[in-house]
């Protein structure tokens, strides 16, 4: 009758060996160049560059290397829940507070990052001929996050094809459409472009004021637009309809991209309970209408020359972007990962997330199937699930899985210890959502008198 | 019937009290445990060991779903059960009275009273206070034995290996598992425990536990050699059996286990077993007398559930299948499986040269219908391999869609072609060609091509013929699966 004594005690070391420990004083290294650098408005911006990412990018690799490629593949989360990195530990605030602080310094008071910014010039006239600015600086933070991570993801995961590829697609989407092709539009005076960013996230590129703007621009300009649109009304609805959000969510968008591999160590963190479930419908939901609604406004603005909301409109929009785009998907959506877990803002706010979100549960073909009766509701698929979906609820029914929030990572299903879960694209009608074949007596074929209250509010797995 | 009363919130007494509530809103449903407040996931255990979950992770439901439910959860051990007055007496002296009584008592390790079993640091993991034992019990050690080649001692190996503990675990047998693992899958897991860097040693013995002056364990003398292995932590995992003790005194008949028949109905009006402690007076077919699932425990509470209102199901549990996890290497099986060779039975055994994936498939010699699944490092859907070994499907039917039954995520290798390959040396005169490889990923070209061969003849129906190179065998062409098509 003892409770819980293991609360009791110390928890676990995590230990290190010593290529870890190199590993890590390397990337330490690295770090503290970037740091005199900034003090020093930038130095020697070249050595300070090869110095500060060079050693940053090194150390990490170093490490990861060092972590998982020593050991059998497989699924490695040991001691995640003792780490006080990864488990809302010190370490988890301390880093909490410095991505949220950099985030308020990048979007508020770029000035004091000048130091930082210096030392991107040579990549910056590399790739776009000109001086970087605090974007260019977030754009290579941001890109390298993914690409080291993503190598640490590829070395965690390296035994399923599937997280493989996907990691890789991300990477490419990031590197290439994310920050290679926006800076050589920039290097051929082109309008600075991003192929892989849509209305509604990229929610100005629908706006009057940035179609007006591109169609200036000439032909290019019309492309973009013309791409933006098709992507948005033709191509979203197909591609989500075929293999579901994932298309996006998990395989091209930039917030996802860094969300599975800067914050695939935080991606346990997420909130699991029913409230939050009914929390992210309603905000989700709200920034899709919010963003819808300002959308519409503008243009019936702009047709009536202004006699809408006159001056106003560029407020509106101001108003938006400060709060959306730059509060939430930004300082909340990337600075609470170590807090909230990785997704936050693609869970809670993302109004593309929210469309495709929409169709995948009302027109897709998607679905996360259950293996017959073989779950053992050991929660593994549920505390690993970025978006807080209780796969366990459906798994241990032998129910599917199809919900509006899952981007389809796959990792429910790669840490599953009895191969019950699989992403599956597949014909649509009852059995996208039933398993075919239910092993227990009841659980689908007894006559519900009361029905338990979790399954009248999963309304999403309503049996036929 | 007004109180419906559980003792145990396993998953048996927990699926019991979830489907009287499911048949019946008014009566009354409470679950006394002395374990834990809230019913988690045994199985899970070694999860939060290794730093995977938190304790409250292992939790199916969330707090409100009890209130919500109206299933009152009281922490208590019983003391003794009076099934005359229908009555539960309580350690902390509380009573309360049943309608109906539904035993889940869940299972305790066995100790065969071997020299130095009592000793600190040596202990057995079923329950939570086990594992909080174990917590105390390894915290800061270096190296522990294990002892019994069952799932717990896998288990309990890979956790103190997750910690840095080096372990030596010793099994009788020479082959893991050897019960339910033919010898081929059984050393592949022999292989894959040391390539993890677990000292295993097959065919050895202990002889006795040795302790220090203090009482605690600091090593284990080895049968035939003598040798003494020095550790600070040994787990005894050599079998579980029924937790029965506290119905001694009552009336309640008992074997091994509680006795039941298929409604999970003990030898006393009004009082049912459920889960680990149960045992069948009548086993069903391919079944032992007492099963200590996962699965098995849900059927059994739902059954009993059922039967306490009034629209009783008895106990079928049909096929045999079953999963776990080896370190790394997952495993699943569907249907019997012939650990060693019997007559009458032919088996198909397909290994990758890495070691870390098998398929075999047993079927029966005079007419090649499909008997069973055994998978490691594959993952097959349970109603196609089931559907196929209900139907009696034949093999070249069953080799020809075998791409059906894969379940392995998207861009995993498919070794169907191999395993088809195995056959077709094997009966050259039997032939196959593998026709599909996923039932839901569909190669777009192939349905197409079915798309219009459909237009043109439509009186086929495509699935459910034979491929015209194949050699047919009477019966092959039955609808063996479930096509999605």
């Amino acid at each position: 009758m003892t409770h819980d004594a293991s609360f009791s005690l110390a928890a676990p070391t995590t230990e290190l060996d010593t290529r870890q420990r190199i590993g890590l004083a390397v990337f330490g290294l690295g770090l503290l160049s970037l740091l005199v650098a900034w003090a020093m408005d930038g130095g020697s911006p070249v050595l300070a560059s090869s110095l500060g990412f060079g050693l940053t990018i090194g150390g990490g690799l170093i490490y990861f290397w060092a972590k998982y490629l020593g050991k059998p593949a497989g699924i490695r989360n040991d001691g995640l829940t003792f780490s006080p990195t990864t488990s809302k530990g010190w370490i988890g605030w301390i880093l909490g507070v410095v991505f949220t602080g950099f985030y308020v310094l990048l979007y508020w008071i770029p000035g004091t990052l000048e130091g930082l910014i210096r030392i991107t010039d040579p990549l910056s006239y590399t790739l776009r001929g000109k001086a970087a600015d605090q974007w260019f600086l977030y754009g290579t933070f941001y890109t390298i996050a993914v690409l080291t991570m993503g190598v640490r993801m590829i070395f965690k995961y390296r035994h399923s094809k599937y997280q493989i590829i996907r990691t890789l697609s991300v990477m490419f989407f990031q590197l290439g459409f994310g920050f290679t092709i926006p800076g050589l539009l920039v290097m051929f005076n082109q309008p600075e472009f991003y192929f892989s960013y849509f209305w509604p996230l990229k929610y100005d590129y629908l706006f009057p004021g940035t179609v007006n703007y591109l169609t200036q621009s000439g032909g290019v300009g019309v492309f973009m637009i013309f791409w933006g649109a098709v992507m948005t009304f033709i191509a979203t609805p197909v591609l989500t309809y075929f293999f579901g959000k994932r298309w996006y969510c998990s395989w091209v968008c930039g917030c996802g991209g860094l969300a599975e591999t800067l914050g695939d160590p935080y991606r346990q963190l997420s909130d699991k309970s029913m409230k939050a479930w009914k929390i992210e419908r309603w905000m989700i939901h709200s920034v899709l209408l919010w963003v819808t609604v300002l959308t519409a406004a503008l243009w019936i603005n702009s047709a009536m020359d202004g006699a809408l909301l006159g001056k106003a409109s560029r407020t509106y929009s101001k108003v938006y972007g400060f709060v959306i785009g730059a509060a939430f998907s930004g300082v909340i959506g990337v600075g609470f990962y170590p807090i909230m877990g990785s997704r936050v803002w693609c869970r809670f706010g993302c109004p593309m997330a929210a469309i495709l979100g929409l169709q995948q549960r009302f027109f897709s073909r998607f679905r996360i199937s259950t293996n017959g009766g073989q779950c053992i509701s050991c929660g593994n698929c549920s505390k690993y699930c970025e978006m807080g979906i209780d796969v366990r609820w459906y798994a241990q029914r032998g129910q599917n899985i199809v919900r509006a929030s899952c981007v389809g990572c796959g990792v429910c299903s790669a840490v599953c210890p009895r191969g019950v879960l699989n992403l599956e694209n597949g014909p649509r009608g009852d059995q996208r959502f039933n398993s075919p074949g239910p092993v227990f007596i009841s659980t689908d074929s007894v006559r519900v008198l009361t029905e338990e209250p979790g399954a009248q509010s999963t309304d999403l797995a309503v049996s036929k | 019937m007004n109180h419906v009363v559980v003792i145990g919130n396993g998953i048996s007494g927990i699926t019991a009290a979830r489907t009287v509530r499911k048949l019946n809103a008014d009566v009354r449903i409470t679950v006394i445990s002395a374990e834990t407040d809230y019913f988690f996931s045994r199985t899970a255990l070694m999860y939060i060991y290794m730093g995977h979950m938190t304790f409250e992770d292992t939790q199916p439901y969330q707090k409100w779903f009890w209130p919500q439910n109206r299933i009152d959860l009281v922490r208590g051990y019983v003391q003794a059960i009076d099934t005359e007055a229908r009555t539960l007496h309580l350690g902390d002296g509380q009573t309360i009275g049943y309608d109906r009584l539904v035993l889940g008592l869940g299972s305790s390790y066995n100790l065969f009273g071997w020299p130095g079993q009592d000793l600190h640091g040596v202990q057995g993991l079923i329950s939570k206070p086990d594992l909080d034992e174990m917590e105390r019990n390894t915290r800061g050690i270096d190296h522990a034995v294990v002892v019994g080649g069952g799932l717990i001692g896998i288990e309990m190996a890979e956790m103190l290996h997750s910690r840095h503990v080096h372990t030596t675990f010793l099994v009788r047998e020479k082959t893991y598992m050897p019960k339910a693992l033919p010898a081929e899958e059984g050393m592949m897991i022999v292989r894959h425990v040391k390539d993890h860097g677990i000292d295993l040693r097959m065919a050895t013995e202990f002889e006795a536990i040795l302790g220090d002056d203090a009482g605690r364990v600091r090593a284990v003398r080895l049968k035939d050699s003598g040798e003494e292995v020095a550790c600070q932590f040994v787990g005894l995992t050599v079998g579980v059996h029924p937790n029965i003790d506290i119905l001694k005194d009552t009336p309640i008949e008992t074997g091994r286990g509680v006795m039941v028949d298929e409604h999970m109905q003990t030898s006393v009006p009004g009082v049912y077993a459920v889960g680990d402690c149960a045992q069948y007076r009548v086993p069903p077919p391919g079944r032992q007398p007492i099963e200590p699932l996962w699965y098995t425990g849900r059927m059994h509470g739902e059954v009993a559930g059922r039967h306490i209102c009034g629209v009783p199901a008895p106990y079928t549990p049909g096929l045999f299948f079953n999963s776990a996890k080896f370190f790394d290497i997952e495993y699943q099986v569907y249907g019997p499986i012939a650990t060693k060779p019997i007559d009458g039975i032919d088996s198909l055994y397909w290994e990758h040269e890495n070691g870390l994936h098998a398929i075999r498939i047993d079927y029966n010699a005079d007419d090649h219908t499909v008997r069973g699944f055994n998978l490691m490092g594959t993952r097959y859907r349970q109603n196609v391999c089931f559907e196929w070994i209900q139907n009696g499907a034949e093999m070249p039917y069953v080799l020809e869609n075998l791409g059906q039954a894969n379940f392995d995520p998207e861009f995993y290798k498919q070794h169907e072609k191999e395993v088809v390959a195995v056959y077709n040396r094997k009966h050259p005169n039997r032939a196959v060609t593998l026709r599909r490889r996923r039932s839901l990923f569909k190669n777009p070209f192939a349905y197409i091509a079915r798309l219009r061969g459909e237009a043109g003849r439509t009186q086929e129906t495509g699935d459910s013929l034979p491929a015209k190179n194949v050699d047919v065998t009477p019966g092959s062409d039955k609808p063996g699966s479930g096509s999605t098509a």
